[in-house]
């Protein structure tokens, strides 16, 4: 009764199918999955290599986090994994079970920025140890108001705002700040999603948030930034607030972290996947700038390639997680 | 109408239920406008040929849609290829043919619970399903499957629904006339349900589409530069672009949010205007 119907929607789908079944010229695929961080860099590296070098291979980026992305790669799913933080022991566990030999290149450095309201005028820095009194686990519903972190402020709340648990900023954060990887108070507003955070400080005048440096830097009209002290006269004296200079020249500690790709060396085998990963490290020092990071010394990306070349697989960091403070320069030269 | 208006006195209880339904049709449509309203201002800009046709890119200002358009394009065509025949499938069988049992009535009952499950429990079912146990991988097949088992038990209660409308006395005008359940079904039932069957299905693809939860499960990417080529192809869908876009730093790349947000309403809107369409035509064709 209704055949013209039944015909229109045969042919919708035919033609459908037909023109997804077209086979393209393609000489291979690259999949790449990890850090919605480390998310940018891939894109515009991906961007440019398939407009300058090589448009005929599919590379493919998902950002399913670190530590998803960890999960594919040590199961060999993806040949590249980003990740805004060093392998952990379990993933470590997991990559030689299934016998994933992996190479580790530190791509870039991001900053975590330390942000309160613009309307707060009482602080401008902090100390480490003041952040770890606010920030540990047993500070959960103990350490709730302003003058608690440092007597001379106001007896007000404090609204804290972070990075969601799964992210690898979240880890970093808890390891530099707290201590422990992945330990903290629980009563902090989380979200994946730094915007979300950047919200939730500029209309909050009590809060205090910690999140990529590139938020901050697109939003420095709306934020006020707070400076962070460590101590330490080794890392320049007094506190330091984070910027594009201070965490490239090493004074923004211990809140500045470097960012990596992984490699499987079996992928790398792949002539698209080799020729990605050398196309990355020739890009890298020019590309990370433009999306927000900030690049390693050309040193830096000279051993990175020598790491590729002599295959050194493994972590700089040992398989221990995220490390506070390491010179990436010095660590590579070490390894190499 | 019997009486005319100026004989009927509204009484002012009469008065305040109005204004009540006015105020309830008036908030939704304020929130309406009010949405695609931020929406169209924000990204109006960016919504060129250049978007719709442009490949993702770092620079907002030459970042496109068209793999995550294509793909969502892919991922409806699929879904409805494998919803549509299965659900339409179960429908019939539990209006037409299953008996009343407690058996029946325990299926009816699952089905209405699983149209209001989560999306992104489906998505862990289908990531288990499709991706990990059929080595489909992260492809648009399974993708598509994903999404179909999300709509199918939306799908089955439209259609039951469309079944129940064709009056039980011409079924058996027909058993009468000496038809068989198949020719019945066939030739009566169907078509004169199917019309709004269909309509109640384009619907809930309109929904499907809009789903980002269980592809994101389920490892749809973010960064594809090329088309999708077969079903097994990997993939990215507007939803997943517009909330990649949303949660970057620059603000350019929240234009393009809001550019694909408006893409997303129109398909939707396409969408919509062709079940209403398909109804108007196909209804036309049918006599009591």
């Amino acid at each position: 009764m209704h055949n013209r119907l039944w015909m229109m929607l045969v042919l919708i789908l035919i033609v459908g199918f037909s023109s997804c079944k077209k086979k393209q010229d393609i000489a291979g695929f690259v999949k790449i999955d990890g850090s919605s961080t480390v998310f940018p860099i891939s894109e515009a590296v991906s961007e440019e290599f398939r407009n300058q070098k090589d448009a005929k291979t599919q590379v493919t980026v998902g950002l399913s986090g670190t530590g998803g992305g960890f999960k594919k790669f040590c199961s060999g799913e993806t040949d590249i994994s980003d990740a805004s933080r060093p392998i952990k022991p379990s993933e470590v566990e997991l990559c030689q079970n299934n016998n994933i030999q992996y190479i580790e290149l530190p791509i870039a450095y991001d900053g975590l920025s330390l942000v309160i309201n613009p309307k707060n005028t009482w602080a401008t820095s902090i100390t480490v140890a003041e952040l770890k009194k606010l920030w540990e686990p047993e500070a959960q519903d103990k350490i709730k108001k302003w003058n608690q972190v440092r007597p001379s402020w106001p007896d007000k709340e404090i609204h804290l705002f972070g990075a969601g648990v799964d992210s690898g900023t979240y880890d970093y954060f808890t390891e530099a700040i707290v201590g422990k990887e992945h330990s903290s108070r629980g009563d902090f507003t989380a979200s994946e999603d730094d915007n979300v955070l950047v919200q939730g400080v500029s209309t909050d005048d009590y809060a205090l948030g910690f999140f990529g440096l590139a938020y901050y830097e697109e939003n420095k009209d709306k934020l006020k930034i707070l400076a962070l002290d460590d101590k330490n006269a080794a890392n320049g004296n007094g506190p330091v607030a984070a910027s594009v200079a201070t965490v490239m020249d090493g004074t923004y500690q211990p809140l500045s972290r470097p960012l990596f790709i992984y490699v499987s060396i079996k992928s790398l085998e792949r002539p698209e996947v080799r020729s990605y990963v050398d196309y990355y490290l020739s890009k890298a020092s020019h590309l990370v700038g433009e999306v927000g990071y900030i690049s390693l010394s050309d040193k830096a990306y000279d051993l990175t390639r020598q790491r590729v070349e002599k295959r050194i697989s493994g972590s700089l960091f040992g398989g221990r997680g995220s490390q506070v403070g390491a010179k990436i320069e010095v660590l590579l030269e070490q390894s190499l | 109408m019997i009486f005319k208006k100026k004989f009927i006195k509204e009484s002012t209880s009469e008065n305040a239920f109005k204004a009540i339904c006015f105020v309830a049709i008036l908030l939704p449509i304020l929130l309406i406008i009010v949405l695609i309203g931020d929406a169209l201002i924000d990204g109006w800009s960016r919504l060129n040929l250049d978007f719709l046709l442009g490949l993702p890119s770092r620079k907002a200002e030459i970042a496109g849609l068209l793999p995550a358009l294509m793909g969502s394009f892919y991922l409806m065509l699929l879904t409805a290829a494998i919803a549509i025949p299965l659900g339409l499938g179960a429908a019939i069988y539990l209006e037409e043919y299953a008996s009343e049992s407690f058996l029946t009535s325990l299926i009816e009952i699952n089905i209405s619970n699983l149209a209001g499950v989560p999306s992104i429990i489906y998505g862990l079912l289908g990531l288990e399903i499709f991706v990990r146990m059929s080595h489909m991988g992260r492809s648009l097949l399974a993708g598509a499957c994903t999404l179909a088992l999300l709509l199918l038990p939306m799908v089955i209660m439209v259609s039951r629904e469309s079944l129940r409308v064709v009056p039980k006395s011409l079924r058996e005008a027909c058993f009468a006339l000496g038809a068989d359940r198949f020719q019945t079904i066939w030739k009566v039932v169907l078509p004169m349900s199917f019309p709004g069957a269909l309509t109640g299905i384009i619907l809930s693809m309109a929904r499907a589409i809009g789903e980002t939860a269980p592809l994101i499960t389920i490892g749809a990417l973010t960064y594809v530069a090329f088309l999708p080529d077969s079903i097994h192809s990997a993939f990215t869908a507007m939803p997943i672009q517009i909330f990649n876009w949303i949660s970057r730093p620059q603000k350019d790349f929240h234009i393009n949010a809001a550019a694909g947000i408006i893409v997303l309403l129109l398909v939707m809107l396409i969408l919509n205007a062709l079940a209403i369409w398909l109804r108007a035509r196909l209804q036309r064709k049918v006599y009591w």
